[in-house]
């Protein structure tokens, strides 16, 4: 997984609530045994037309957002299917940071194995972000992980809440399987002792 | 005196293999179910890393989402996409030696609806699959979630999840469900009431009496849609009727084990005054067969009611809801009644059961699906396939002029070729009616098996009471 330190770049605004995984990438999509090339059908839907053309009123298609890679969002993010489909989508188009007032649970925790920082705020915090998003390609952010703070356009900031464990992740871009195999004692104890107690689950 | 408990601190205490000091914990899983569309990835992870299935007995292996449901389908799958992950998984069971319901098997079908059916679901438990509808295993007291692809190559290494414990909540429907309202109306119902966010961070506990009053299977309706309402999982405490599903299927325990594990399993309730973060409290009274108008599970109405005006919403949600009702093609105070449908879909792992099968049914006797109407039944596996045909249901079905198809997912996602066209209008007992869910364009209304079957009567959205009275 690549590390997450510092992210400057385009936010984009999508001041939707509810946007599902449906949405972030349609099911025709999930049919690949890859984890790249998902950037390009990104929020299909919305941003091709039904002959593939693309439509030029979605955020995504601007040319000020082209490059985004900061997204900023309504509330209840990424609800629906678990498909981690969706953060790849995002990672594979070049968005690894999104800002929202919620997120869904298990896109939430998607994101965080793919490098991927989502970042919840106050909805008036996200409103002023994305007042500053739509500003377009002038309204460059600066999300600082270790700091725990983004820096809009004017220089303000806005610190942010992250659970500890998974910023050190992120930080240092480790894999969470590398992590647990060095409990494997633990689990073997823990596997002896199950077996004993609940013979039928072991 | 021990400080007491809910079910979730139960279960989640006796699967605890680590926990650190902020909480960040290891979770041991009993079984994980893995389907073709979220695990070639987590497959490709191990064997790029070297490593094995650290469980294979306590996995299970189905090609669900986007199998056909045409008859010839184990001859070849015509979508070539499709096709290679369907053997991507045939391969990966193989190598890893994992056992395998494949596409010509009778016991193959939505990975969500097997996984009780073979006994793998089992009180108690921790389950997990690559599919945010595993919250369904709740109903039998175990604690199921979905996980992203990450995760399943997590399981599949180690056996185990990292987690962080949800808080506790509780939603309690007391009374008796009225003539006509089913478990489908009860879940839609919850998520009308709190929304889609409403369990967010939360796992869910469902009681009183309308939900002891379930069937196991109505119960698995109920907990199948526990992720609509925002949390990861849904649990309904095991008594009888669950031991009694459970007893004797093929990967439940046996002999001194089964003694075992049903003293253990009666353990598995809430205790007196056990702390929830949140409480929910409906009149099961109160609860009318319900449809949903929007695009999202949370737009839930009485078949009673009309279309809303989005200024009816506030903040973030009246854009939502004008979006939704120009996607869906409806205007504001359109009776719900008065709206024409092009296809009905009984399926999906809320409602591709037996009983839903046999509630379908029950409200066709004697009656036709509406000429022009497009009516399929997607049954949830080969052996509620043959349990229908076995019961006379299946030629019931057909002669009523349902198309009777194979098991898989189907028309729930689209992944398949059962899809909607653009404009298409579904009345579906499936879980989601998000933009595009069942094809591009396509307009979804979720309802409960027993309505479903009244619109395909009717070929409109329709108040199920009213055919059952006639």
């Amino acid at each position: 997984m690549e590390k997450f330190t510092r992210l400057t770049g385009v936010a984009a605004p999508l001041p939707m609530v509810n946007v599902d995984t449906d949405m972030i990438i349609p099911k025709q999509f999930l049919k690949t045994i890859q984890r790249t090339g998902l950037g390009r059908n990104l929020f299909d839907e919305m941003r091709y037309d039904d002959d593939g053309n693309e439509n030029p009123d979605f955020v995504l298609n601007k040319p000020a957002y082209r490059e985004a890679k900061i997204l900023v969002a309504g509330a209840n993010f990424g609800c629906g299917s678990s498909r981690e489909h969706a953060p790849w989508a995002l990672l594979d188009f070049g968005i690894r940071c999104v800002i929202a007032p919620s997120f869904a649970d298990i896109f939430y925790n998607n994101c965080f194995k793919n490098g991927i920082l989502p970042i919840v705020l106050p909805q008036e915090e996200v409103d002023k972000l994305l007042d500053d998003a739509e500003r377009g390609a002038n309204a460059t952010i600066t999300v600082d992980l270790e700091k725990q703070e983004i820096s809009g356009p004017d220089g303000g900031t806005i610190p942010f809440e992250v659970d500890p464990f998974r910023k050190h992740c992120l930080l240092n871009g480790l894999d969470d399987i590398g992590l647990t195999m060095e409990k494997v004692d633990r689990i073997e104890a823990f596997e002896k002792a199950y077996a004993a107690r609940a013979p039928w689950a072991a | 005196m021990p400080q007491p408990k809910t079910l979730y601190d139960k279960i989640w205490d006796a699967h605890l293999v680590h926990e650190d000091p902020d909480g960040t914990s290891l979770l041991y899983i009993d079984r994980h179910l893995v389907h073709e569309v979220t695990s070639p990835q987590a497959f490709e992870g191990l064997r790029m890393a070297g490593r094995r299935v650290r469980c294979p007995e306590k996995t299970v292996a189905v090609p669900d989402h986007n199998v056909p449901t045409d008859i010839r389908r184990a001859e070849r799958i015509e979508d070539e996409m499709s096709r290679i992950q369907v053997e991507a998984l045939r391969a990966n069971a193989r190598e890893f030696g994992i056992e395998l319901y494949d596409v010509d098997d009778v016991r193959q079908g939505i990975v969500h609806i097997i996984g009780p059916e073979q006994g793998w679901t089992q009180p108690g438990m921790t389950i997990v699959c690559g599919d945010s509808h595993t919250a369904t295993h709740g109903a039998f007291g175990a604690l199921a979630h979905g996980i992203g692809t990450s995760e399943v190559e997590h399981v599949l290494a180690t056996q185990t999840l990292i987690q962080k414990k949800s808080k506790n909540m509780k939603v309690e429907v007391r009374g008796s469900l009225p003539l006509g309202v089913t478990a489908k109306d009860i879940v839609l119902s919850i998520i009308g009431r709190t929304g889609t966010a409403g369990g967010n961070g939360h796992v869910i506990e469902y009681c009183g009496e309308a939900i002891r009053e379930l069937s196991m299977e109505g119960r698995m309706t109920v907990c199948n849609m526990a992720i609509e309402g925002g949390a990861r999982a849904g649990l309904i405490a095991p008594d009888e009727k669950t031991f009694a599903y459970v007893k004797g299927r093929p990967h439940a325990p046996k002999g001194e084990d089964w003694e075992k594990a049903v003293a253990y399993w009666r353990t598995l309730f809430t205790d007196e005054g056990a702390h929830f973060d949140k409480v929910v409290v409906l009149d099961a009274s109160e609860i009318e067969p319900v449809v949903t108008w929007g695009t999202s599970p949370e737009d839930v109405l009485p078949i009673t009611g009309v279309v809303p005006h989005p200024d009816e919403f506030e903040g973030g949600k009246r854009e939502a809801a004008r979006r939704s009702l120009e996607y869906m093609g409806l205007e504001p105070g359109t009776p719900l009644r008065d709206i024409e449908i092009d296809t009905v879909f009984i399926g999906s792992c809320s409602n591709a059961r037996i009983e839903d099968l046999r509630e379908v049914a029950k409200v066709m006797e004697g009656r036709k699906v509406k000429e022009g109407l497009r009516a399929m039944v997607v049954p949830g596996s080969g052996l509620v396939r043959a349990q229908a045909e076995e019961e006379g249901i299946a030629q019931k079905l057909i002669e009523a002029g349902f198309d009777w198809r194979m098991a898989g997912c189907s028309m729930c996602l689209g992944m398949n070729p059962d899809q909607l066209a653009p404009g298409e209008r579904c009345a579906s007992t499936s879980n989601r009616n998000f933009e595009g869910r069942q094809g591009r364009g396509g307009r979804t209304h979720l309802l409960s098996p027993a309505m479903a079957a009244a619109a395909a009567i009717t070929g409109r959205l329709t108040d199920v009471r009213e055919l059952m009275s006639s």
